[in-house]
């Protein structure tokens, strides 16, 4: 069996804002054999779409190929002229890109879409495209392929529009297909149908495909072999179950390592009841738009929600995008007043918008946003960000003050230095702990933690969990942990609320989770988060007619 | 040599390229002579000393004469107080109060964003040469009356601006940290949004300055602006157009120092000195 694709001692060259010029591939060996589906795994920055990229013959702007070899079925990308390039794209090689809901043009109908590459080639009769679209529709299992072209792409899910993007890049019958990242911004049981879809069209077609993710549970279930990149070079290339079995590189086995979270010794049940609550939810509904007759608003994200958090115990809360739990962490902050129900914190009912609590009341509970990008103002230094919260609260002022953010910036592990950055000047994992830090600088009793870790890579996002840990030990804090991601709730909770569609369904201890959950919908959420395993995906049996269900909402 | 300017540089504190020194030299030389016109000027303003009209430069006349014979140097130099002068005073206001205006509207919201949104569009929609007529003809025309209506006329597109800058800053989640930390509105305006819409804000200040030097002209042409003898440097070019088909410097060197200032400002907004950063400190 031949190679398909051949990267030889490729390198790419980019320049940054000051025109610098940086190697951001530094020599790059890569063979895909026919039919082989290989994956690029490596954190944010690591390269690998970068890579993925010049098997098109494209370098994002700023970027240039400065030497080596992209062989595609024999032909070099690198040295062809761009009319020839335009040629093989869609043809010979495809591409499926990570969002697909940007991919696609709104005002067309996807079918015209779909079929645009083959009238763009010249392939076929429009009617024959047509006829072969449908094919490839009920191919990649879509509901109602007959018709589903002729809707508009926000007529449907965010899974089905991913699958759809296939099928737009399968239509030219490429011999080699690149997947970047075409799950990452699903949810999980989503995702399950979309690896599912595509790990058949795969395997019918006998055809080759690049498949970048950070994600190598997700990987470990549709590719043959495992590229690991770091820093635009190859750290190890193995068959997936030797990755995931015995990983030979240092970073290889910090990737396998940060996947298996150390799992949290569970809390007496009995002595956390005992425990006073540091907060109280009851019967909390909250929404947006204007308000009814029956005073609710018009469109209610949470739904009666009741639950209770134990002093230095951490709740996870767990749902898919529009299970209403990052309102729910707004209401309790006093950002989005409820419509009904209430909050009850150390005892006491909060007012329900910040302007009626207390100072005192505010500094007590603390929230910190999911993307540490936009929560950090970007023209504020580290130190004047940490310490407005200090003067706020605390009245620290001059010396005392800078020596707090030093205490501060010690407490999160990050060097004293770092407060005379911004943050632009940070990486992901230190934006994130300066996020951490100026939550920690009020000296709070609870954090709320609004999906503090999903955007960041795994190893960096494990540090992270190990540091709320410690400083749970350390500070007696407690933690309202919101997340989409069951493995870091894992890590991380002592308690775990299932939320579906604005209302809470299920609560159970952590420990529980995986064997003991009892509504159907906490245990298809659960079942479906990737396993570390790569026959995984094969033997997962699910409840089809309640996955139909949660993928039609 | 790099070594010396980079410690120049960090002695200051301060970096600014090339373009904006030299904007900021321009700036300063009118503004320079804004203040020492009167110590400057050849001959008086209004006093004809020629009897050619649209005389050509010469020893005696610098940059000539204009219509009626008068010293176009010293109308410019004494034009330089009324240009940069009102237009700088009316800008200002007219940014300070827009753009203030726009921060506590996106921040506060609800029926106050609502309320003063409609009604400055409902300002922005009369002429503004209309609107200079009518105040001018009711109050008469005088320095600070002209200052206040340019201003007028000018704040609800600054408003409109800045209101739409902080809106998107506004929905970010610092501010929206900063809220829940229960910070009041002057302090979330002031340090959260403020200086996250600066840039913008400043390169509006300079685009509303060139507007407000060709609106002045404007005015001064109807005979409500800078009252004669006296004369702004639009009003020059506007008493002087009939030179143009002569060449006459009496038309030219007012749009010289009219396109001097005006692209001035702008090359010093675009390029304003940028704080030294010694991350290693």
């Amino acid at each position: 069996m031949g190679n398909i694709v051949e990267i030889r001692d490729l390198a790419v060259a980019a320049k940054t804002d000051s025109g610098r010029v940086v190697d951001i591939i530094k020599g790059v060996d890569i063979e895909v054999a026919e039919g082989e589906v290989v994956a690029l795994i490596g954190e944010s920055g690591s390269g690998k779409t970068t890579i993925a990229l010049t098997l098109l013959g494209y370098t994002r702007p700023g970027c240039r190929i400065t030497r080596g070899k992209v062989l595609v079925a024999g032909r070099d990308m690198v040295a062809m002229s761009e009319a020839e390039r335009q040629h093989v794209r869609g043809q010979q090689v495809a591409y499926v890109p990570q969002s697909a809901a940007a991919a696609f043009d709104p005002s067309q109908t996807i079918m015209e879409q779909v079929v645009e590459v083959s009238r763009i080639h010249q392939l076929m009769p429009p009617e024959d495209a047509r006829r072969k679209a449908v094919d490839l529709f009920r191919a990649l299992s879509l509901p109602n392929p007959e018709t589903i072209g002729a809707r508009y792409p926000h007529q449907v899910s965010g899974g089905q529009l991913q699958r759809l993007a296939a099928a737009m890049a399968l239509i030219g019958d490429p011999e080699v297909m690149v997947f970047d990242e075409p799950t990452t911004a699903l949810d999980v049981t989503t995702q399950i149908e979309v690896l599912r879809a595509f790990k058949s069209v795969i395997a019918d077609r006998n055809m080759a495909g690049i498949y970048v993710s950070h994600d190598l549970a997700v990987v470990a279930q549709i590719a043959d072999r495992i590229v690991v990149l770091k820093g635009g070079e190859v750290q190890e290339v193995a068959e997936t179950e030797k990755i995931v079995h015995t990983p030979q590189h240092a970073y290889t086995k910090e990737l396998i390592a940060a996947f298996h979270p150390v799992e949290r010794a569970p809390a007496d049940p009995r002595a956390m009841a005992q425990r006073n609550a540091i907060l109280e939810v009851k019967n909390l509904s909250a929404g947006y738009g204007p308000t009814g007759s029956d005073s609710q608003p018009s469109f209610l994200a949470l739904k009666d929600v009741t639950f209770r958090l134990a002093a230095g115990e951490s709740l996870g809360i767990i749902g898919e995008s529009g299970s209403g739990k990052s309102t729910l962490a707004r209401v309790i902050s006093g950002l989005l007043p409820q419509s009904s129900g209430s909050v009850t914190f150390e005892g006491r009912e909060l007012a329900k918008s910040v302007s009626g609590r207390s100072r005192e009341e505010l500094r007590k509970m603390q929230i910190v946003f999911q993307l540490a990008d936009t929560a950090l103002n970007p023209n504020r230094p580290v130190r004047a960000i940490l310490g407005r919260p200090l003067t706020f609260y605390h009245g620290v002022r001059g010396r005392q003050r800078e020596a707090e953010v030093d205490r501060l910036l010690d407490m999160v592990r990050l060097p004293a230095a770092l407060k005379h950055r911004l943050p632009s000047e940070l990486s992901g994992g230190q934006k994130q702990r300066v996020n951490l830090a100026r939550a920690l600088a009020a000296k709070p009793e609870l954090i709320l933690c609004d999906e503090i870790t999903s955007a960041l890579d795994t190893v960096v996002a494990a540090a992270i969990l190990k540091l709320l840990d410690e400083l749970q030990r350390e500070l007696g804090l407690s933690y309202m942990f919101i997340s989409h991601d069951l493995s870091t709730v894992e890590a991380i909770c002592d308690e775990v609320v299932v939320m579906y569609q604005g209302e809470k369904v299920e609560e159970m201890p952590t420990n529980r989770m995986k064997s003991g959950a009892e509504h159907p919908y906490s245990r298809l959420l659960i079942s479906s988060v990737p396993q570390l395993d790569t026959n995984w995906l094969d033997r997962l049996e699910q409840d089809n007619e309640l996955m139909q269900a949660v993928a039609g909402r | 040599m790099k070594a010396l300017a980079a410690s120049a540089r960090r002695r200051t504190g301060f970096h600014i390229n090339t373009v904006g020194t030299i904007g900021a030299a321009i700036v300063l030389f009118w503004i320079v002579i804004a203040i020492c016109a009167p110590l400057l000027v050849p001959y008086p303003v209004g006093k004809i000393v020629d009897f050619d009209f649209f005389g050509p430069m010469s020893q005696k006349f610098w940059l000539g004469t204009d219509y009626l014979g008068r010293d176009i140097l010293s109308r410019i130099l004494m034009g330089a107080r009324y240009t940069v002068g009102i237009a700088f005073a009316a800008v200002s206001l007219a940014c300070f109060v827009g753009v203030a205006l726009g921060m506590i509207a996106a921040v506060v919201g609800g029926f106050f964003d609502t309320a003063l949104s409609r009604f400055l569009d409902a300002l922005n929609a009369i002429p503004s040469l209309m609107f200079g007529l009518v105040v001018v003809a009711g109050v008469g025309s005088s320095i600070p009356v002209l200052i206040m209506t340019l201003a007028l006329i000018y704040a609800p597109g600054s408003y409109r601006f800045a209101r739409s800058l902080a809106a998107n800053t506004n929905t970010m989640d610092f501010v929206t940290v900063a809220r829940a930390r229960g910070e009041g509105t002057v302090y979330i305006i002031r340090e959260e949004i403020l200086p996250n819409i600066i840039g913008p804000v400043l390169a509006d200040f300079g685009l509303r300055f060139v507007f407000i030097v060709l609106l002045l002209s404007g005015l001064s042409f109807l005979g409500l602006g800078v009252q004669p003898p006296n004369a702004d440097w639009g009003g020059l070019v506007r008493e002087n157009l009939a030179g143009l088909p002569y060449g006459a410097p009496a038309v030219i060197f007012p749009s010289i120092a009219i396109a001097s200032l005006t692209i001035s400002v702008n090359m010093l907004i675009d390029n304003l000195p940028t704080r030294i950063r010694d991350r290693s400190a």
